[in-house]
């Protein structure tokens, strides 16, 4: 019985010390995808796309991935303006990123984005940091969760790994960040269609509106 | 006697993953080291909490019950009764009910994989089979 104990006590300090050290070892995510860059380069990307090239309308959005009304909108209203407006070819939607700095991971996963993007997986990407949105309140880490959405959009994980630790659309990211400052975004999501800034309710229906009061000003 | 040695061990070790777990839900530590599997996405499912508690902390409060009615049933008051092995087994059980309905959630609702859940479940799995034996064998007799 004696043995026993021994047993015991010497597994219980075993699992003592595994749990400090899985607990206090922190590889953390690649430095050069969540900070912002120091020198900021135009590589002439201007947004991802979704919709014909032809639509009468172009709504831009500024998005950031960890604002949960980015989200709350992706989730709950984007299907509809997919179906309604998007699919018919009335519209034509721009996702351009806009971290706001009190989001500690709003690049990362902007980034992220990217780099699925690179593989022609944004919009699938963008779905999954939208609608398993509960990453953006833990405070943790997110990197390995990312990993998992990518995989779950069929991206090749080892060029999407490649691509995350280089943080090479970190400048890119900013480059948004700035055009969007400079057009004066105030908060996120906001919208412009064709150029003028939104200031409607952020729902389908207000959408459907805008965009056909949008298409009519365009036939005049 | 043997059995519930050998459950204490496991449920020792089913203690440690299911802190480990719980630590990282409630925000202890870095991001979970998990291999190639998919924790993040189990653990920030909408399943990853069970009525408002996170699963993993059933987890703890489950092993840490075993754990210490196995212990109990090794003192030389409770060494030749079968109450502690009953109550193993009673424990043992709904702890692998409710790991049979996490797993199903993992391979059909979430489709992802917790390596860490399934070290569990097959922790849990280990200390139901050597209940269930310890239920078919007669208590020892100890010495007055």
């Amino acid at each position: 019985m004696k043995r026993f104990y021994v047993v015991l006590g010497v597994l219980a300090v075993a699992l003592a010390g595994m749990l400090v050290y899985l607990l206090t070892a922190r590889p953390g995510a690649a430095p050069a995808a969540v900070a912002a860059p120091t020198a900021v380069v135009d590589d002439g990307f201007r947004g991802d796309t979704l919709g014909s090239a032809s639509a009468p309308v172009e709504v831009t959005e500024y998005g950031d991935f960890e604002c949960p009304a980015c989200a709350g909108f992706a989730t709950v209203q984007m299907p509809t303006i997919k179906e309604q407006l998007i699919a018919p070819g009335k519209v034509r939607w721009r996702y351009r990123d806009y971290p706001l700095p009190m989001h500690p991971y709003a690049r990362l996963a902007a980034h992220a984005a990217q780099c699925a993007g690179e593989q022609g997986k944004f919009w699938e990407m963008h779905d999954q940091l939208f609608s398993n949105h509960s990453w953006a309140q833990t405070g943790r880490d997110p990197s390995r969760l990312f990993r998992d959405f990518a995989r779950a959009t069929g991206v090749d994980l080892v060029r999407y790994d490649a691509c995350m630790e280089s943080g090479r659309y970190a400048s890119r990211i900013e480059f948004s960040r700035l055009e969007g400052e400079q057009r004066l975004v105030d908060g996120t999501p906001t919208f412009y269609i064709n150029g003028v800034k939104y200031v409607g309710r952020n729902n389908s229906d207000a959408f459907k509106a805008a965009v056909d009061s949008a298409a009519a000003a365009r036939r005049r | 006697m043997r059995h519930r040695q050998a459950i204490a061990l496991l449920a020792l070790v089913g203690l440690f993953v299911a802190l480990y777990l719980w630590l990282h839900q409630i925000g202890v530590g870095g991001e979970l080291k998990c291999g190639t599997g998919a924790c993040d996405t189990v653990q920030a499912s909408r399943w990853a909490r069970f009525v408002g508690i996170p699963v993993a902390a059933y987890g703890v409060v489950g092993y840490a019950a075993l754990l210490t009615a196995a212990l109990v049933g090794l003192q030389p008051a409770w060494l030749g009764r079968r109450g502690p092995i009953v109550l193993l087994a009673a424990l043992a059980t709904g702890g692998v009910l409710f790991t049979g309905w996490l797993t199903y959630l993992e391979l059909f609702v979430i489709y992802a994989i917790c390596r860490w859940c399934v070290g569990s479940a097959v922790i849990i799995t280990l200390i139901w089979l050597v209940s269930l034996h310890g239920l078919r064998t007669p208590a020892p007799r100890t010495d007055p």
